[in-house]
């Protein structure tokens, strides 16, 4: 402790350098909480093993069903690990008083969402990796190949980067982070059954087609499935194609309504307080 | 009691000898009036500031300078507008009329470079977290052009045992004490605490006073809100006491509505009966008394009001 005063002179830390601990903080806060690691990545893999275990019968020509929830359950990982983990965790943060003591710190503000950024890619690339081995390893799943992975990262890349806008906007609307795991848990469920990650799509009612066919999910799914089936089963979709085109377009919109909406909502300080 | 030795103003709080100070307290007012212009050499200059909730008015036209280097006390009940005033200098609110200067920049658009010669400490504290107490603290000091080390700070607040130990694990005032280290790791200028002890046991306090003055030494300006007076007192170059959002004076806390000048009561014992009197001279008073007494004046004490008789007198309660 041997000068004074705070230097004028000596240079603010470079972006870079803030980034990279931010991504530090961001990964440590997940990879430690019990509660986070169970919830986005276990329960996923644990829906795998049980539906591939009891729904193991034939959807035509030879597929399996757990080759089909396949294409689903990654979907649907990658909504936990964004639009639920970015509402859940954001809030708390907002409602215990961390946002407000950041905000107060010279922390270039866009690095906390870089950190966010890092935390979602980190978990989506490890939920997707462990869906997968489960996959191949206890059902003998079959994996994508030729150009299939090149759809398989763009399809994950924007329902990712859709849902994490959307997750950061929703945080706004709680009170805290109970009640952001209150609200969005029961919706991104209700979104899972009508958006065909637990059943056929085709067996689900049209109007709840419909309704499905508004969020990113039931698109995200269906891009999945483009990776995942045989190209036969496209005629089983209810445009009898895959439409990729479509499914970029839809995911396009929801990143830039998401990004749209964070901005006209994100507060750093509780509600109560400003 | 240490805290009279820097500044030779500051008496100590007893209730019943106190022992007044005789340094010159200047007599004028000792803070801005309205329509002053702003301070440019002070830390914090405030002129004019209101800030409303609905119909309530938290700040009603408040007006002070804040030193370079002085650590100041807001001290006043709860809701008397004493996190509102600070969280406008820190930034977090927008005033509704008046202008305010910290460090000589506008709050209300001050940049990182600003925000570097800050420190914070929240009265709703830092938040909760997974990392351990050097891990935020690292965290944080890489937000600062020229932080302190991170285990310094630990060793500073006293948490150097805790270090390994995840912040979420610690105690209320192991958790404020953190709060505190998280808000000085960055060398800050000027460090706002908004009543950093609340929840703590006397002993926590002394060691965090102790701390206080170990920062005062090392030149940083602080803006301190409390209600424990004690606290102002044994802390503070000058106290401001704010009530229903105006500040209704700003002294040395041994000056503090006209404490020292106040009548004394000096009181003793005589055929067996407690007697006691209010003199403005008390010296000549105990001089005369005394020639009364072969010896020793039996019980002699003498007795000026306590910050507290004039606090509450300040803020209209029933002393």
């Amino acid at each position: 402790m041997t000068t004074t005063t705070n230097r004028a002179d000596a240079a603010l830390p470079s972006l870079a350098t803030v980034y990279r601990t931010r991504g530090s903080v961001e990964l440590k806060e997940f990879f430690r909480q019990r509660e986070s690691v169970v919830f986005t990545l276990a329960f996923p893999v644990i829906l795998l093993v049980v539906f591939g275990a009891v729904l193991d019968y034939d959807i035509g020509g030879g597929v399996t069903f757990t080759q089909y929830f396949m294409a689903g359950i990654i979907a649907a990982g990658i909504l936990g690990a964004s639009l639920q983990n970015m509402a859940i965790s954001i809030a708390t943060e907002r409602s215990d008083g961390t946002l407000k003591s950041l905000v107060g710190t010279p922390m270039p503000k866009s690095a906390y969402f870089v950190g966010k950024i890092v935390q979602v890619l980190a978990v989506t690339v490890l939920i997707v990796l462990i869906l997968l081995a489960v996959g191949v390893l206890a059902y003998g799943i079959d994996l994508p190949s030729g150009s299939d992975w090149f759809t398989f990262l763009w399809v994950a890349a924007l329902g990712s980067a859709s849902c994490t806008l959307l997750g950061i906007a929703v945080s706004s609307l709680a009170k805290n982070g109970r009640s952001a795991s209150a609200m969005v848990t029961p919706i991104a469920l209700v979104l899972q059954f009508i958006s065909g990650v637990f059943f056929q799509f085709s067996q689900v009612p049209v109007w709840m087609q419909t309704i499905a066919s508004f969020f990113p999910l039931k698109w995200m799914a269906q891009g999945l499935r483009s990776v995942f089936l045989p190209d036969f089963l496209a005629t089983e979709e209810p445009a009898g194609s895959w439409e990729l085109g479509r499914v970029a377009i839809v995911l396009g919109l929801w990143c830039i309504a998401g990004l749209l909406l964070c901005v006209a909502t994100f507060r750093w300080q509780d509600r109560a307080a400003s | 009691m240490i805290a009279g030795e820097t500044q030779g103003t500051q008496a100590e709080g007893g209730d019943c000898l106190l022992v007044t100070s005789t340094s010159a307290v200047p007599a004028v007012r000792d803070w801005p009036q309205p329509g002053d212009p702003l301070d440019p050499a002070a830390a914090i200059s405030v002129r004019g500031l209101v800030k409303r909730y609905g119909d309530f008015v938290a700040v009603d036209g408040l007006d002070l300078d804040i030193r370079r280097g002085e650590i100041f006390a807001l001290l006043g009940p709860n809701g008397a507008g004493k996190t509102t005033t600070v969280e406008i200098c820190e930034g977090y609110r927008k005033p509704d009329a008046g202008e305010v200067r910290v460090l000589g920049e506008d709050p209300s658009d001050g940049g990182r470079r600003w925000k570097a010669q800050l420190g914070i400490v929240l009265q709703s504290g830092a938040g909760d977290s997974q990392l351990t107490c050097r891990e935020l603290l690292q965290a944080q000091a890489s937000y600062y052009p020229n932080p302190r080390d991170a285990d310094e700070v630990l060793a500073l607040v006293g948490l150097t045992e805790k270090a390994k130990s995840r912040a979420k694990t610690l105690s209320g005032g192991q958790r404020r004490r953190l709060d505190v280290a998280l808000g000085i790791v960055g060398r800050p200028t000027l460090l706002f605490l908004d009543e950093p002890t609340t929840g703590f046991d006397p002993e926590a306090r002394r060691q965090f006073w102790s701390l206080i003055r170990t920062l005062r030494q090392l030149g940083t300006t602080m803006l301190l809100t409390t209600h424990y007076l004690d606290e102002a007192e044994a802390l503070a170059d000058r106290v401001g006491v704010i009530a229903r959002g105006r500040l209704i004076e700003v002294a040395v806390p041994s000056a503090l509505g006209g404490r020292e000048t106040a009548p004394a009561v000096v009181s003793w014992s005589e055929d067996g009966a407690r007697r006691s009197e209010a003199t403005s001279t008390p010296t000549a008073f105990v001089r005369d008394l005394a020639g009364r007494f072969p010896g020793e004046v039996p019980d002699l004490a003498v007795a000026r009001p306590t910050l507290e008789d004039v606090y509450l007198q300040m803020i209209g309660e029933p002393s």
